[in-house]
C-alpha cells in the first residue's frame, strides 16, 4: 500500500520536471498522469504549470529563429580570421 | 553617459542570434539573412574605431545591420526588371464577377500587426535569452528553439540527460520571469 501511495503522489521536484519534459513532449503516460494528480493538490506547482505552458505557447507563436549550430560555428570560425589578421596589423 | 567598451571577440556568441532574427524578419530567406549578419560583424570590426561607446554595441551592430539591409534590397532592386510591380487580376472563368478586395482580404489570416508583434516578440525572447548564463541559454536554444531531441543535446555539449534537464527548468523560470516583466 505504501509503495503504491508513493508511486502516485510524486514530490515538486519530479512533478516540475515532469511538467518540463512535457513542454518538449517528452513525458510519457505515466508521467503525465502523475504531474495531473499532484496539480490537483499542489497549488504552487499548478502556477508553475500554467506558466510554462504558457512560455512554450509564446516560443510556438513568436516565429523566433536561431543560428543553426553548423552555420555558427562557420560565422565563428570565419570572423576569428579576419580578427587575427587585424590584430597583426595595427 | 555609461561608456561602452567594445569587444569583438564575444560578438558572435553575444549578438549573432539576436542579429539573426533581426535579419529574418525583414529578409525572410535564412542564407541571405545569414550573409548580412555575417557583412555586419565584418563591417563592425572594420569600422571599430568609429565606436564612440555613446551606445551599447548591441545597438551599434544593429545600426549597420539596417544599412546592410537597405542596401541589399538596393542591390535587387537595381536589377532591371525586378522593381516591377504586376498586379494579376483574376480573370479566371470561375472567378468572375469577384471583386478583387474579396480575394485580398483574408479576415482569418495573420494581420500585419500580429506579425510586428512577433517579430518584437522574438527579439523579445533573445533578449531574455541572453540575460542567461551561456550555457543555460546555448541549451535552451538547441532544446526549445532548434528543436534537437534531448540525446543529441546531450551528445553535442557533453551533459547527461539530468542535467540537461536541470538546466533547462532554470532557464525556463528565468525566461518566464524576465517576459513576464518586460512583455505582458
Amino acid at each position: 500500500m505504501m509503495n503504491k501511495k508513493n508511486k502516485a503522489f510524486i514530490s515538486c521536484d519530479e512533478a516540475n520536471h515532469s511538467c518540463d519534459k512535457s513542454q518538449y513532449n517528452e513525458a510519457d503516460f505515466w508521467e503525465k498522469l502523475k504531474l495531473n494528480i499532484h496539480l490537483l493538490y499542489c497549488r504552487v506547482c499548478r502556477k508553475y504549470s500554467i506558466n510554462n505552458s504558457k512560455l512554450s505557447k509564446i516560443i510556438n507563436d513568436s516565429d523566433v529563429v536561431c543560428l543553426d549550430l553548423k552555420d555558427k560555428q562557420e560565422m565563428k570560425d570565419c570572423f576569428e580570421k579576419e580578427l587575427k589578421k587585424r590584430q597583426q596589423q595595427p | 553617459m555609461p561608456n561602452h567598451q567594445i569587444d569583438p571577440n564575444k560578438w558572435i556568441d553575444l549578438y549573432s542570434d539576436y542579429l539573426f532574427n533581426y535579419t529574418i524578419t525583414r529578409v525572410r530567406d535564412r542564407d541571405t539573412a545569414q550573409d548580412l549578419v555575417q557583412d555586419t560583424f565584418f563591417a563592425g570590426l572594420k569600422s571599430m574605431k568609429n565606436f564612440k561607446g555613446k551606445a551599447s554595441e548591441r545597438t551599434w551592430l544593429i545600426s549597420i545591420l539596417k544599412r546592410k539591409i537597405i542596401d541589399y534590397y538596393r542591390k535587387i532592386n537595381s536589377k532591371k526588371g525586378k522593381a516591377e510591380i504586376r498586379i494579376n487580376y483574376k480573370s479566371d472563368s470561375e472567378d468572375e464577377g469577384n471583386w478583387l478586395e474579396e480575394h485580398v482580404a483574408d479576415p482569418f489570416d495573420k494581420t500585419a500587426e500580429d506579425n510586428l508583434e512577433n517579430t518584437e516578440l522574438g527579439l523579445a525572447i533573445h533578449n531574455c535569452i541572453g540575460k542567461l548564463p551561456e550555457k543555460q541559454a546555448q541549451v535552451f536554444k538547441m532544446k526549445t528553439i532548434l528543436d534537437y531531441e534531448t540525446e543529441a543535446v546531450c551528445n553535442e555539449l557533453d551533459i547527461t540527460a539530468s542535467n540537461l534537464w536541470v538546466i533547462i527548468h532554470r532557464a525556463r523560470t528565468t525566461i518566464a520571469a524576465c517576459l513576464e516583466k518586460n512583455w505582458f
